[in-house]
């Protein structure tokens, strides 16, 4: 039973005050959907989730492990605005890599997470000959394979279309069911069961 | 296989794909050597007293032409977050990645410095001693560079800045390599030259890539 405790969290960049005093607590099982106007602070809250940015005040517990630590970067799965994915490399190289540096774990089944996103044939296909839609997929069908317990999603529907923003959902509502955590940013309306909201 | 391996099987893979991203710094290195007989003379004694000179400072001038892609595919594409956030050593990636690049700028100036030391009339013991000094010192060039490509990876236009970083790093090895090749023609002992590059390389291989680890944290801050 994992638990993600947020207690007074302030984010400043530059001279500007991002947030201050954000507190929240998610067991497993749960979804956490971040909302706000642009430059409100949604990205660099997912950064400091993923232990990419420092915040000013605040904590931030995951089952008494240390950001950065190795157990918290296994545990937590980052996926930015970015895909993540290297022009020059195949969708599946790109996966294998991607998952290289998240996991030890090699016997995975790259062709059904593709599959699952509906690219199946693309998996030897160069990734800067696709659509950016088509990227977002590749970049999310990580979440078929990755076995991380913490997902930070950061816009993951942006550029998809409504078939796929169902399979995401979909995704996400099998994993907290299986006792996982995610937290997204979104600006567009989300169908996951349980989903609470905070707004930045 | 490993981090290790996977990383920088991966990054020359990416550049085999893209050619173009350490083949320009190559043809600069032939193209501006091969234009100094021209521009100065063509006369033997003349180009083999300052041929030391040229092709190192040269060799340093298409590395740091190189070194400004060494990050940025990675942090442009999103790779470079999630290389910060691994559970592996940072630090080691950012050495395969170095090693790396050494491969597709380093190696490739010492196998056409012969050919190049020899049209401008360096004899063999000074080719010999040119070859041995860019074997020691193109890795040094990588590394230190790595620790300012790192600095300068979220900046658009950061070639200049870069240059600035990194020039007066590479000021110490110029000096001993360039001295030892020049040496070597007249038969003088070089082997305090040699030392000192070698102490360079393996200071560099010690320190450089927790350094970039280090500024690359606070760049994609």
């Amino acid at each position: 039973m994992s638990k993600l405790i947020v207690n007074n969290l302030s984010c400043q960049r530059g001279y500007k005050l991002l947030f201050e005093n954000l507190s929240f607590e998610l067991n497993s099982g749960e979804v956490l959907k971040v909302s706000g106007p642009n430059g409100s602070g949604k990205t660099s809250l997912m950064k400091i989730l993923a232990g990419l940015s420092s915040f000013e005040t605040g904590s931030i517990d995951y089952d008494e492990t240390k950001i950065n630590s190795e157990r918290y970067n296994l545990d937590f799965l980052y996926l930015g605005h970015l895909a993540a994915l290297s022009p020059e490399l195949s969708c599946l190289e790109n996966l294998k890599y991607t998952m290289r540096l998240g996991n030890d774990n090699l016997d995975l089944d790259f062709s059904d997470a593709l599959k699952k996103v509906g690219l199946k044939k693309f998996e030897n296909e160069l990734v800067g000959k696709l659509s950016a839609g088509q990227k977002k997929r590749i970049a999310l069908s990580l979440l078929f394979i990755t076995q991380s317990k913490v997902w930070l999603l950061d816009e993951p529907f942006s550029a998809l279309d409504s078939k796929a923003i169902k399979i995401i959902e979909t995704r996400v509502e099998d994993h907290c069911n299986s006792g996982g955590i995610c937290i997204l940013t979104t600006h567009q309306e989300c169908n996951i069961k349980n989903m609470k909201e905070i707004s930045l | 296989m490993n981090i290790f391996v996977q990383t920088m099987t991966r990054d020359l893979k990416m550049a085999l794909r893209n050619p173009s991203s350490f083949l320009n710094p190559l043809m600069f290195f032939v193209i501006s050597i091969s234009l100094f007989p021209i521009a100065i003379s063509p006369e033997a004694q003349t180009l083999s007293s300052i041929a030391p000179g040229i092709i190192w400072v040269i060799t340093m001038l298409s590395v740091l032409l190189s070194l400004n892609s060494l990050f940025h595919y990675d942090y442009d594409s999103g790779v470079l977050e999630q290389m910060v956030i691994s559970h592996h050593s940072l630090p080691l990636i950012l050495l395969a990645k170095t090693l790396a690049h050494w491969m597709l700028s380093g190696l490739p100036i010492i196998i056409l410095s012969p050919f190049l030391g020899m049209a401008l009339f360096i004899n063999t013991e000074g080719i010999y001693i040119l070859v041995l000094t860019l074997i020691i010192a193109t890795p040094c060039l990588s590394l230190i560079g790595s620790i300012g490509a790192s600095l300068v990876v979220g900046i658009k236009n950061s070639g200049m800045l870069l240059s600035l970083l990194i020039l007066p790093l590479f000021i110490p090895i110029l000096i001993f390599a360039t001295s030892a090749v020049s040496q070597s023609q007249s038969n003088l002992p070089i082997d305090g030259q040699l030392y000192f590059l070698g102490f360079i390389l393996i200071l560099s291989l010690l320190i450089t890539p927790f350094l970039s680890a280090l500024s690359l944290k606070i760049s994609l801050e």
